[in-house]
C-alpha cells in the first residue's frame, strides 16, 4: 500500500497531463463534433481519410521535414563551430560563455517577435540594410524568406543550448589524446574531423534527438508571432496546423486526428534515430 | 636518429618562471631520465621538446634544427603519455597508423610496419580490438608502438609507467629499456620515481623547482651527489643527514650538513662508534634491516644492515659509524664541498 501512495503523486500527473488527453485524443479522432458542440458523430476513420487526402496536410509535412531538418543544421553546425573557438580560447573564455549561453534564457515567443523587428518590412533594421543593398526583403509575401526567418529565430535560442553542450563535451576529450594526434602530425582541422568530432558523437546524437523534438514541438511560439503559418501555409508545422486547425478553424476532430498523426510520427522517428544513426556512435 | 641539446632553456607561466635554465647535450641514441618529485618542472621540459609548450627563451635543437617555432608534427619525436592517450574510437591498428596514415605513407607500407611494431611488442593478437578491451599494460604497449612505428628519431616518455601496478611497472621498465637499446633511438624519459631512474638512465637529470640539480650517470650520482636535494631524492631509504656536532671528532666548518647513506653505516660498540642514539624501531624486509635511531640532538639516523645481523631493541643506546671515505660534506647552500 506504501509504494503504491509514495508513487501516487507521480502517476497523478501522468494520468491527468499524459494519459488522460492522449486518450482524449485518440477518442475525438474519432468523432466529427456538430458546429454547437451538442453532440459528436461517429465517423470511424474519416478525419484520417480526409487528412491524408488533404493537400494542405500533405505540404504541412514537407513545411515540417524542411524546418526541422533547417533548424537542426543551422543551431547544431553554429553551436559546435562556437565551442570549438570557445575551447581554444586561453584569456576571456568565461566572458565569451556567458554570453552565448544568454539567448537560451530568453522565451520562444519573445526571440520570435525580437527577430520579426529587425526583420520588419517597414521598420526592421536588417531589412533596412538589405534595401540599401538592393535587396528586397519581404517575408510576409516571400514564402522562402517567411521559412528561413522562422528557421533563424528558431535556431538562435537554440544555438545556445547546443554550444553548452559541445563545450561540456570537448572538455571531457583528454588533452593528451588530441596532442598526441598533433605530435602524430594532424592539423587542427585533420584533428577535429578524425579524432574530436568522433568522440564528440555521443553528445553530438543525443543533441540530434533533442533538436529535432524541439524543431517539431517547441517553435510554435516562434512560429506564430513571425508568420502564423503564412503565407500560404509555408511556415505551417504539423504542430501549428493542430493549433490552426484545431482552435483557429474549430475542426475539432481533424485537430485530434492530426495530434494523433504527430504521436505516431515522433514515435517513428525516435526509433530510427535511435536504430541507425546510434550504431555510428562511438561511446 | 638525433642528439637534442638544450641551451639555457627557460619557461615562464605569466610572470611564474618555473624552469630556471637547463643545459645538457644529449648525445644520439641516449637514454636521459628527467627525475623530480611533483611540481619540479620536468613533464613541463619534455612538452617544451615535444613542442607542446612554447619555450621562453633558450633554445632546443633536434639534430641540428633549431626547433623552438616548429610545431610538434615538424620536430620527428614521438611521444608516450602518462594516461597512454590512445585514440579511443580506433582500433589497435588504426592507433598505430594514424600518424603513417596522415604522412601519406603506402598502405602496404603501413601494414609492413604496424605489423612488424606488433611483433615486437607482442600485439599481433589484439589488432582489431578497441582500447578499451585492452589491460593498462597492453594499453601501455599500444602506445609505444604508436611511437615507434613511426620511427622518429627521439622518444619521449612522460611518466609512462605511472599507472601501472607494481609489478607490472617492473616488468615494463625492463621491456622499455630492452627495446630502447634494440632500436637505439634517442629517448628522454620523465619519472618521479628514483628507482626508475637508476635503472633506465644512461644519464639523469635531477631536478629540483625548475632547476637542473645535478645531470650524470647514475652510479656517479648515487655516489657523489651534488646537492643535499639529490642526496635525499636518489637512494631509498634516502641519506642521513645531521648537524657537524652530532658527528664525534669531526673538525671541518661547523656551518653545513654532513650526510651519509643507510649502507654506509654498521653498529658497533661505544669506544667506536662516531655517531650515538636510541633505537626506535626497526623495519625487518628480509634480505635486509631498517634500524631507525633517534640522535641526542633529535635528527634521525636509518642505519641499513643484513637481515640476519641482530637488531638493537627499542629503546637500547646504540652507536653507529661508518668509513670516512663515504662522508658527505655540504656546505650551507646545500652544495657538495666533498
Amino acid at each position: 500500500m506504501l509504494p503504491l501512495l509514495l508513487l501516487a503523486p507521480q502517476l497523478l500527473v501522468s494520468v491527468v497531463f499524459f494519459f488522460w488527453p492522449a486518450w482524449q485524443a485518440v477518442h475525438q479522432s474519432l468523432y466529427i463534433p456538430d458546429p454547437f458542440g451538442l453532440k459528436s458523430q461517429f465517423v470511424w476513420l474519416g478525419n484520417f481519410e480526409f487528412l491524408l487526402g488533404d493537400q494542405y496536410y500533405r505540404s504541412s509535412f514537407w513545411t515540417t521535414a524542411v524546418f526541422s531538418v533547417l533548424v537542426t543544421a543551422v543551431s547544431m553546425s553554429f553551436a559546435l563551430w562556437l565551442a570549438v573557438m570557445a575551447d581554444r580560447l586561453i584569456k576571456g573564455s568565461t566572458t565569451y560563455r556567458t554570453l552565448l549561453i544568454w539567448p537560451y534564457a530568453v522565451a520562444p515567443a519573445v526571440a520570435g517577435v525580437l527577430w520579426l523587428f529587425l526583420f520588419n518590412t517597414r521598420v526592421g533594421l536588417v531589412s533596412w540594410y538589405l534595401a540599401q543593398v538592393g535587396y528586397e526583403w519581404n517575408h510576409v509575401l516571400n514564402p522562402n524568406e517567411a521559412m528561413g526567418l522562422v528557421v533563424l529565430a528558431s535556431s538562435w535560442g537554440r544555438i545556445s543550448y547546443n554550444f553548452l553542450f559541445f563545450l561540456a563535451g570537448l572538455q571531457a576529450i583528454p588533452k593528451s589524446v588530441v596532442e598526441a594526434a598533433a605530435i602524430d602530425g594532424a592539423h587542427f582541422w585533420k584533428r577535429f574531423w578524425t579524432i574530436v568530432f568522433p568522440l564528440l558523437s555521443p553528445i553530438t546524437f543525443f543533441l540530434l534527438v533533442v533538436n529535432v523534438v524541439y524543431a517539431f514541438f517547441e517553435t510554435f511560439g516562434v512560429i506564430h508571432t513571425i508568420t502564423s503559418g503564412g503565407p500560404q501555409q509555408a511556415t505551417t508545422i504539423l504542430v501549428y496546423k493542430v493549433y490552426a486547425d484545431g482552435f483557429v478553424g474549430q475542426d475539432l476532430g481533424s485537430s485530434a486526428a492530426q495530434s494523433v498523426i504527430l504521436l505516431i510520427v515522433v514515435g517513428i522517428l525516435t526509433v530510427v534515430q535511435f536504430r541507425y544513426i546510434e550504431r555510428r556512435v562511438h561511446y | 636518429m638525433a642528439g637534442i641539446t638544450l641551451d639555457s632553456v627557460r619557461k615562464s607561466f605569466g610572470k611564474n618562471e618555473v624552469i630556471h635554465g637547463i643545459d645538457i647535450d644529449i648525445r644520439d641514441g641516449e637514454f636521459i631520465v628527467i627525475v623530480g618529485p611533483s611540481g619540479c618542472g620536468k613533464s613541463t621540459l619534455l612538452r617544451m621538446v615535444a613542442g607542446l609548450e612554447t619555450v621562453t627563451s633558450g633554445d632546443i635543437t633536434i639534430g641540428d634544427r633549431r626547433v623552438n617555432d616548429l610545431e610538434p608534427m615538424d620536430r620527428d619525436i614521438a611521444m608516450v603519455f602518462q594516461n597512454y592517450a590512445l585514440y579511443p574510437h580506433m582500433s589497435v591498428f588504426q592507433n598505430m597508423a594514424y600518424g603513417l596514415k596522415i604522412a601519406g605513407t603506402p598502405k602496404v607500407e603501413i601494414e609492413r610496419r604496424v605489423a612488424d611494431t606488433a611483433k615486437l611488442l607482442q600485439l599481433e593478437d589484439f589488432l582489431e580490438r578497441r582500447p578499451r578491451q585492452l589491460s593498462g599494460g597492453q594499453r601501455q604497449r599500444v602506445a609505444m608502438g604508436r611511437a615507434i612505428v613511426r620511427q622518429p628519431s627521439v622518444f619521449l616518455f612522460d611518466e609512462p609507467l605511472s599507472n601501472l601496478d607494481a609489478k607490472l611497472r617492473v616488468q615494463m621498465r625492463l621491456e622499455i629499456k630492452a627495446l630502447q637499446q634494440k632500436l637505439g633511438v634517442t629517448s628522454l624519459y620523465v619519472t618521479h620515481d628514483q628507482v626508475e631512474a637508476m635503472t633506465l638512465a644512461e644519464r639523469m637529470i635531477v631536478m629540483n623547482d625548475g632547476v637542473a640539480e645535478q645531470i650524470g650517470e647514475p652510479r656517479d650520482v648515487y655516489a657523489k651527489p651534488a646537492t643535499n636535494f639529490v642526496a635525499g631524492f636518489i637512494g631509498s631509504p634516502p641519506m642521513n643527514f645531521f648537524g657537524p656536532s652530532a658527528l664525534k671528532g669531526y673538525t671541518g666548518d661547523s656551518g653545513g650538513t654532513l650526510g651519509v647513506r643507510p649502507e654506509h653505516l654498521t653498529l658497533c660498540d661505544e669506544t667506536r662508534g662516531r655517531l650515538s642514539g636510541v633505537a626506535k624501531y626497526t623495519e625487518v624486509l628480509g634480505a635486509e634491516t631498517l634500524v631507525h635511531l633517534v640522535m641526542n640532538n633529535g635528527e634521525s639516523l636509518t642505519i641499513r644492515q643484513d637481515g640476519d645481523s641482530p637488531a638493537p631493541d627499542p629503546g637500547d643506546n646504540c652507536f653507529a659509524d661508518f668509513e670516512s671515505s663515504n662522508l658527505n660534506v655540504f656546505d650551507s647552500q646545500g652544495r657538495r664541498v666533498t
